[in-house]
């Protein structure tokens, strides 16, 4: 894994079941759900990488990728 | 990272997987790929094999060559295919029911035999997918529908079960300790002789909305708060432990002889040397 600056965390909408558990455990609080009970990043600057989201998500939904590149 | 493990090792075109929002299986099936990617596993010699119910279907998602066994026989199927060819890693994939109640009996003699087998266990404390019935492992007191008042029975303890049959590398997880998990599966993998690594899982569907758990991750941060680490548990006495999950690598013996070098073995010597 690398500690690259670069990267954001992004939500894979069609894999994403909106169990919450990426949001509840996020350190920097900022992941939240949208009007359709999925994941939305609200502040990518504001991730600090700690894996804890893609490390837990059970539908290899969430990401952290290079900024700019799309899932 | 995770992107990249799942275009290399699940059938893309299988998922999303049919496990419920917040099943910790998903959980344990994408600390298996990163076990896989550490330990660099050749998906040619690799075969994995399960049983029958909600555990048992990650084989579907495997990209892997697989067998989807009858239930409870996962072991049974991997004992013979592991005998007949001593080239192949041999992973099992089961849930609590397929190998402890179902299967318990090919569970204990597999631990007996030590044949080089790694077995996975997932372990949510309930019968999921046939809804919701108490399994051996659910702890006592906690509701199920086949346990309206609570359950009578105490829970089976399938690590100490697992080292009194003579299992070689016992280990245990929690799904809210994924990186942990990620380690013991890679060492399991690693381990000449069998292994076996029981994971607890949450269940939000089935066990959790019977048992005050309002959602997913609440499950998680249960298990958290009464998971003890291997170390720890050790300056504790048993009445401390009461209701705790000890964590880690609670058995890993080294020199042991595995049942498949016995056979090739005997094999060699009944037949005068010769091949």
């Amino acid at each position: 894994m690398s500690q690259s600056s670069h990267l954001e965390p992004v939500v894979n909408r069609a894999f994403c079941k909106g169990c919450g558990i990426c949001i509840e455990f996020c350190p920097a609080n900022i992941l939240e759900f949208d009007e359709q009970r999925k994941c939305r990043v609200t502040d990518p600057e504001k991730c600090i990488k700690c894996y804890q989201c893609e490390m837990r998500c059970p539908d290899f939904a969430i990401e952290l990728v290079e900024k700019g590149e799309k899932k | 990272m995770i992107g990249e493990l799942t275009n290399k090792y699940l059938r893309m075109d299988r998922l999303p997987h049919m496990w419920c929002p917040g099943c910790g299986h998903g959980i344990a099936l994408g600390a298996l790929l990163r076990a896989f990617d550490r330990v660099k596993i050749d998906k040619d010699k690799t075969v994995i094999l399960s049983g029958i119910g909600c555990a048992s279907r990650a084989v579907g998602y495997l990209d892997f060559s697989t067998v989807h066994t009858t239930h409870g026989r996962a072991l049974a199927f991997a004992t013979g295919l592991r005998l007949l060819r001593d080239d192949v890693k041999v992973i099992v994939i089961m849930g609590d029911g397929d190998a402890l109640a179902i299967g318990g009996n090919h569970f204990i003699h597999a631990c007996r035999r030590n044949i080089d087998i790694t077995a996975i266990v997932l372990n949510n404390q309930i019968y999921g997918m046939t809804g919701g019935q108490s399994s051996p492992t659910t702890p006592q007191s906690r509701l199920s529908t086949t346990t309206p008042y609570g359950n009578f029975a105490r829970a089976f303890d399938f690590c100490n079960l697992a080292i009194g049959a003579g299992a070689t590398y016992v280990a245990r997880a929690t799904a809210y300790h994924a990186s942990l998990m990620t380690e013991l599966y890679a060492n399991a993998i690693k381990h000449h002789g069998f292994s076996f690594v029981e994971t607890f899982t949450q269940c939000p569907v089935n066990y959790g909305r019977r048992n005050k758990f309002p959602d997913p991750a609440s499950m998680l941060q249960y298990m958290k708060d009464i998971s003890v680490p291997f170390k720890v548990a050790q300056n504790m006495g048993s009445d401390e432990l009461q209701g705790k999950i000890v964590i880690g690598e609670l058995i890993k013996e080294k020199e042991d002889v595995e049942l498949n070098e016995v056979v090739r073995e005997r094999i060699m010597k009944f037949r005068g040397g010769a091949q």
